[in-house]
């Protein structure tokens, strides 16, 4: 078991290492720099003026190097200019440079500065994933036992027209992105034209806070897309369930129908959707992205999208940090957690 | 000219899509008709569920191919009097309605849902079946010979799928990124395989009949590289090989970009997919008969084991389409790509959102026009699921 986890571990150290360098390169590319260096130093610099600008601030060194000082295992550029002040990626200004440490990236904690927000990307984040956390605090609380309901509820008797109905309404559920839910959800239950209004559209409110007026509708929203596949997981593994041998004899010993539902199916049948489950956490930041914008509510998505839009390069960077390792936190603990229930499964 | 009550705004509705009642009408005549024959398709005509999906499908399918004749209007005129005008408003001049009411700018809501269907029937499909190439060409020989390849590959297909689709849709479409030609790269890897695979499963068939077999590749190289070469280069960016007069296929920087970046996102799955089959499978009967028989690995892989992996794959191929549907969806809303003139229904819904509780048309019509096209697909794969395990 320790031999998989440190296996496990090291692979995903090793993807985030990739995916943080493709995601380096993408956003550290010299028309993005470009862009950067005439934001903050005027947009009508010339050409040459954006070449030394970029060579003052580090950003004209090899690509390697500038990605072993974001990330911290490189020592950050010092740099002596003709007056003989000292700039460097670690020193702050107006602090003594000899004080300064040699190497700062993520791994020391700092995190850059975001050139849109005026403010430390870490601390921005910090914020932010809390908003976002709140959001899929009440995804999580709403969706899972709803669509593990439907699913068990439409496997235990396969074909069933209670199976049908249910299985449709995953099916609808699956085929409406939150793009298309919100604008429905919102054209029904809060515009004027149909007149119900009982909630908000827009979850701007919800950020000081949180009522179920304000909150409603994009938690609906992210739980409606997910809902079904979740459901559709759960049924398929219920019906498996539901045809194995122990709970025919279960059924022939007299067992009552809803007692071998509860008692003998359900734990067996509920393995596959964990997995499922966990790796739902990266389909719902796609939903909490879209959702976020729909509704104005400035979370991590809306943060993602706002960086990505202004090209504010180190907190984009910072975002994409974070999205990658909840997908991969996801993906490890969905492989624990399989192992963990599933007493068939052996690690050699 | 009077406006038009809802029963009236129906009523136009269903007679401007006459062209597509027809033809839908003709289709299932003839396949239900035929419906013996017709193998699989054919059973798809069995199932309630498929034939509803099938339906959905194929309306906006014809929908998109009659287009001209259902728009009322241009979908770029304006008219300035018609800015967020309900349902049925008559046209100043008097030359018709605005059946579906009119956006921010006062375009024809209607006109630009039926020209949006065009844009979604032309590239989902490709998208999925590029992806579906890409897919199946790395996908039998991971599977097949396992491996270092195996290896390196399945931790290429777990990359790219760590990435959340949002940030890569951000990073891959940008104007910066498309200046730095990074997508024609791309473009250039990903679009060779399907000529790669076509030339295996010839070469792989023919293998014994030399003479024909150096004939039809000849044929395949040198219209599949002609087609290749041509969807790659475009003139004045950083891939340029072909001569203007030879480089027929133009596609626009903005949509190659759409479009690689969706067979890119798709491509590892499809990956996933054939590469679990394919291990399900190399270890039947027929597979070793064929190994004895002294069969070449490739023959093997795309005459053996591909064949019989279908099933599986039609069914993955439909939700693929809906799904491809959705991502392009995504990429409008966020404005990526796709110019914000472009009737599609993503940038029509990116359009329409910001004046949501005051004239929801603009945005409703796409959202619904997209959801049926996606629950179609849904449909029909869940119908084809159920006709083809039947067997």
């Amino acid at each position: 078991m320790l031999k998989f986890l440190i296996r496990r571990l090291a692979a995903m150290i090793f993807t985030a290492l990739c995916i943080t360098f493709v995601v380096f390169y993408l956003t550290n590319l010299p028309p993005n720099l470009e862009k950067v260096a005439k934001s903050e130093a005027g947009s009508r610099i010339s050409d040459e003026e954006v070449q030394s600008w970029l060579e003052k601030n580090g950003h004209a060194q090899p690509l390697l190097k500038r990605y072993g000082e974001w990330l911290g295992v490189v020592p950050g550029w010092t740099r002596t200019d003709e007056a003989g002040a000292v700039t460097g990626r670690c020193i702050r200004p107006k602090t003594d440079p000899a004080e300064a440490p040699h190497y700062c990236g993520i791994l020391q904690g700092d995190w850059g500065f975001s050139t849109v927000f005026r403010e430390d990307v870490s601390k921005i984040i910090a914020t932010r994933l809390g908003l976002t956390g709140l959001l899929m605090f009440w995804v999580m609380v709403t969706m899972v036992p709803l669509s593990l309901l439907i699913g068990v509820l439409a496997g235990m008797r396969e074909g069933s027209r209670l199976d049908r109905t249910l299985s449709t309404f995953s099916i609808a559920s699956t085929a409406t992105p939150e793009y298309v839910s919100g604008v429905i959800l919102i054209v029904v239950f809060a515009s004027k034209l149909v007149g119900l209004q009982w909630f908000k559209g827009s979850a701007n409110s919800a950020m000081d806070g949180l009522t179920f007026e304000n909150f409603a509708l994009p938690v609906a929203t992210i739980v409606l897309y997910g809902t079904g596949y979740i459901a559709r997981m759960t049924r398929a593994s219920m019906t498996e369930v539901m045809t194995a041998q122990y709970i025919r004899t279960a059924r022939l010993k007299g067992v009552s129908f809803a007692s071998v539902v509860v008692k003998h199916a359900l734990r067996n049948a509920l393995i596959a959707p964990f997995t499922v489950i966990m790796l739902q956490f990266p389909w719902l930041l796609n939903g909490v992205v879209i959702v976020e914008t729909l509704f104005n509510y400035k979370g991590f998505g809306w943060t993602l999208v706002s960086a990505a839009g202004n090209n504010d390069i180190q907190l984009l960077l910072g975002c994409s940090v974070v999205a990658v390792l909840v997908v991969l936190v996801t993906q490890l603990i969905s492989d624990i957690g399989y192992v963990f229930l599933n007493p068939r499964i052996r690690i050699s | 000219m009077e406006p038009l009550a809802w029963g009236a705004i129906l009523a136009t509705v269903l007679r401007l899509f006459l062209p597509v009642w027809i033809a839908l009408i003709a289709t299932y005549a003839l396949s239900i008709a035929f419906k013996r024959r017709l193998g699989l398709y054919g059973k798809l005509f069995d199932s309630t569920v498929g034939m509803i999906g099938f339906g959905f499908v194929m309306f906006w399918v014809f929908t998109a191919l009659f287009a001209p004749m259902i728009e009322t209007r241009d979908v770029l005129s304006q008219i300035s009097q018609m800015k967020n005008v309900v349902p049925g408003t008559p046209i100043p001049d008097g030359s018709g309605h605005y059946l579906f009411g009119g956006d921010n700018l006062g375009r024809d809501v209607f006109s630009r849902m039926v020209a949006g269907s065009r844009i979604v029937i032309q590239i989902a499909p490709l998208a999925t079946m590029f992806a579906f190439m890409v897919g199946v060409t790395l996908g039998l020989p991971a599977g097949y010979y396992g491996g270092f390849f195996d290896t390196g590959l399945s931790f290429l297909a777990n990359l790219v799928l760590a990435f959340p689709v949002i940030l890569l849709f951000y990073l891959l479409v940008t104007p910066e990124i498309v200046q730095t030609g990074l997508p024609q790269y791309i473009a250039v890897v990903l679009f060779i395989l399907p000529l790669l695979f076509l030339l295996l499963l010839i070469n792989s068939r023919y293998y014994v009949t030399p003479g024909f077999r150096n004939i039809v590749i000849a044929a395949v190289l040198v219209i599949g590289g002609w087609a290749y070469l041509s969807l790659v280069s475009e003139a004045d960016t950083k891939i340029a090989v072909l001569p203007q007069a030879l480089d027929l296929i133009h596609v626009p920087a903005n949509i190659l970009i759409v479009f690689v970046s969706v067979v890119f996102v798709n491509a590892p799955t499809v990956f996933r997919i054939v590469r679990g089959i394919v291990l399900d499978i190399k270890t039947r009967d027929y597979v070793s008969a064929a190994q004895t028989r002294g069969e070449r690995p490739w023959y093997i892989m795309l005459w053996e084991i591909l064949p019989n992996a279908r099933g599986p794959l039609i069914v993955d191929f439909c939700l693929r389409i809906g799904y491809t549907t959705i991502l392009l969806g995504t990429l409008g809303f966020f404005g990526l790509g796709l110019s914000p003139e472009s009737p599609d229904w993503g940038s029509t819904i990116n359009a329409g959102r910001k004046l949501l509780t005051i004239a929801p048309w603009p945005a409703l019509v796409p959202a619904i026009a997209l959801m049926s096209l996606v629950l179609g697909l849904n449909l029909l794969a869940d119908g084809l699921r159920e006709e083809s395990l039947k067997d």
